[in-house]
This record gives C-alpha cells, structure tokens and sequence, in this order.
C-alpha cells in the first residue's frame, strides 16, 4: 500500500501561538481517516496546510508526491468548515461554476447526492437550511473524482436524520484508490466509518491507530478513548 | 437503517457474529451468495475495510468461500453449521450460569430455577 499522504515535522505558527508542533502523519489510499480533538487542538489549521490554503512555518506535506500546489487542488477536495459558496446563486449555476473550476467534478453523481438527500435543486443556496446547506456542501464536495478528500466538521449543527445520510453518503463515496480525512468532536456518529483515529492534542498527536485495535486493546468505543485522552483538559 | 452496534468491541467481530447468527436461523442458507462488501457496508453504516476483515475471518474459519468473478458464498458443510449453533448456545449457557452465580445460586438451585421456569412455559 502506498502513502498518499506524508507529512513530516510539520510546524504551523501563528505569530508566537504555535499550532502545530512537529507534527508527524501517513496516510495510505484506501483508508478512512478520524482527524480527533476539541476546539483549538489544530484540526481545521491542519486541514487547510494539506489543502494548501496555508503555508507551513516549517516542515512538508507530500500528496501524491507533490507538495501542495495549483496541482495538488485538482485532486484534493476539501470542505471547509464554513459557508464556502454563493449564496445568491441557484444550486444549477454553482454547479456549472463548480464544474468550471475542477476538472474532475463529476455532475451527474452530483445529481445524484442531491436526489439522495432530498435537496430541490432549483432553488438558491441562501434559502436552504443549515442542515440541507450542510447536505449541498458535501454533495459538492464528493462530487469530484478527487484522490483525497478532506472534511472539516461535515455534522456540525445537523439533526440526527440529516447526519445519516451524510454518513451514508460517505459511505456510498468510499473508492480503494482514494482517502479521506474527516473531522470532528461528535466522535460517536461517525464512529464505525473510520478506519484510523488520529487524536489532535496541542498541535501533536496525542494517539494515534487503527480504530479496530484500539477497540481490542482498551474494551473500549473510540468515543469512550476521547472522553480520556481529554478529560485532563 | 444503520445497525446497532456495540462500539466498545471491534465491529468486524461484530459483523461475524451477526453472519453466524443469521446462518444458525436459517436466514442465511449453505450455498446463498452473500451480499458484496459494498452493499453490506452501505447497509450497515460500516467502513467497507471493516466488512472486508470480517469476511475474510469468514473464509478463514470455513464459513464462506469465494468463487472467482462470482462473488462470496455460505459453506454447504453441514458441520460447520452446527458446529457454530453449539457454540453460540454454549456462549448463551455462559452468560446465564454466571449471571445466576452473581446472584448466589448454586448450580443445583440454578437447574431447578431453569426446570420451573420451563414447567411453568409449559402450563401457560
């Protein structure tokens, strides 16, 4: 199995906050990634270095073997953790930008998201609701044929019915050739998706593994691991 | 509809355990095809690596077998069959005796527990 994703003594700071701290990571295609931790533990900075919307302070990132460029964006997909399309455009007309934008956005799957959760799409993005808006960034998202796709918080702010077909959808989206970062804090839905964990603690990774074992070893949901590695905070 | 799992134990095992059930009450036949990876991790909720693993325990413990280009297939060996029915009912005996010692019964209050609580089935 080859890495798609290698980052080696990374550092990110902000001014004298530093919010990465050599951090270290491998990610093979194929794979399911949980990217853990409470709010300001680094996920979303992280997130964006390997999407290439920051530079490192120091360190590498390698996607492919590339480092993240104009080139890495057209195969990385990323769904930031706010609004991220205009809200006075109809759903069709994004698309049509979308599909400008990415080589590799595939409309008729997008069309086929937005029948599966339920969202009409004749209508403009600003008249949505949360959860349907939540629903349109991620069919836009996983729309594209992309090599790995980063999800920063896809269940926030979302009922319980519109977050299983988000994880559904995710599910459906899964290809051998591809991987996938997801972040969140609601550890316990998305929970039998993952295949690694990754727990984010001050910018280093407080444990990392295969979600599998670490339900082995410690008798213990990943949920319940969270509520420890944490709980001194 | 997602299944319940219970997260504190490896979901694969879980998985197994769900076949195995199916398989000892005849939900699932010798010879049916089971369903792919993909269609059952949709099914489930479950990361497709995840059913991968338990599938391939499956074959290894002679429950499946795969048919090149045609897909995952229930064992036809009687056997095996029941041979996992008398472990699971072993599995359920387990779990009563030491639920009944917790209480503090002896083993002979607990067959004479087990016998009125059938005669009693039976009166009904």
């Amino acid at each position: 199995m080859s890495s798609l994703l290698r980052i080696s003594h990374l550092n990110k700071s902000f001014y004298k906050n530093e919010v990465l701290a050599d951090f270290n990571m491998d990610l093979p295609e194929g794979k399911i990634l949980g990217l853990l931790g409470p709010n300001g533990s680094g996920k979303t900075t992280l997130l964006k270095l390997i999407a290439g919307l920051l530079k490192p302070t120091s360190g590498e990132i390698y996607i492919d073997d590339c480092q993240p460029s104009y080139i890495t964006k057209g195969y990385v997909s990323f769904l930031p953790d706010c609004d991220f399309l205009f809200e006075d455009c109809k759903i069709d007309r994004m698309a049509d930008y979308y599909a400008d934008f990415f080589a590799d956005f595939d409309r008729r799957k997008f069309y086929e998201f937005m029948r599966f959760m339920d969202v009409e799409s004749h209508q403009k993005i600003k008249a949505l609701s949360k959860g349907n808006k939540e629903k349109l960034n991620l069919s836009f998202v996983l729309s594209r044929k992309a090599r790995l796709y980063l999800l920063d918080e896809p269940l926030g702010g979302v009922d319980p019915v519109a977050r299983d077909k988000i994880i559904n959808a995710i599910i459906k989206n899964y290809m051998e050739k591809s991987a996938m970062i997801i972040s969140t804090h609601l550890v316990d839905y998305i929970e039998p998706v993952l295949d690694e964990v990754a727990f984010l603690h001050h910018g280093t990774i407080a444990l990392a593994g295969n979600a599998e074992d670490l339900r082995a070893e410690r008798g213990k949901s990943i949920d319940e691991i969270y509520r420890e590695v944490y709980r001194n905070d | 509809m997602a299944y319940a799992f219970d997260e504190r134990v490896p979901i694969y095992l879980q998985i197994i355990d769900e076949i195995k059930r199916q398989l000892v009450t005849n939900k699932l036949k010798g010879g049916d095809k089971m369903p792919s990876v993909r269609e059952l991790s949709e099914g489930m909720e479950v990361n497709p690596n995840t059913v991968q693993r338990a599938y391939q325990e499956l074959e290894r413990l002679g429950i499946t077998y795969t048919q090149r280009g045609m897909g995952t297939f229930v064992t036809q060996d009687e056997g095996i069959i029941i041979s996992i029915k008398e472990e699971m009912a072993m599995d359920a005996v387990r779990q009563f005796a030491e639920s009944m010692q917790s209480l503090g019964m002896s083993p002979q209050d607990t067959i004479k527990c087990l016998e009125d609580y059938f005669e009693k089935g039976a009166a009904q």
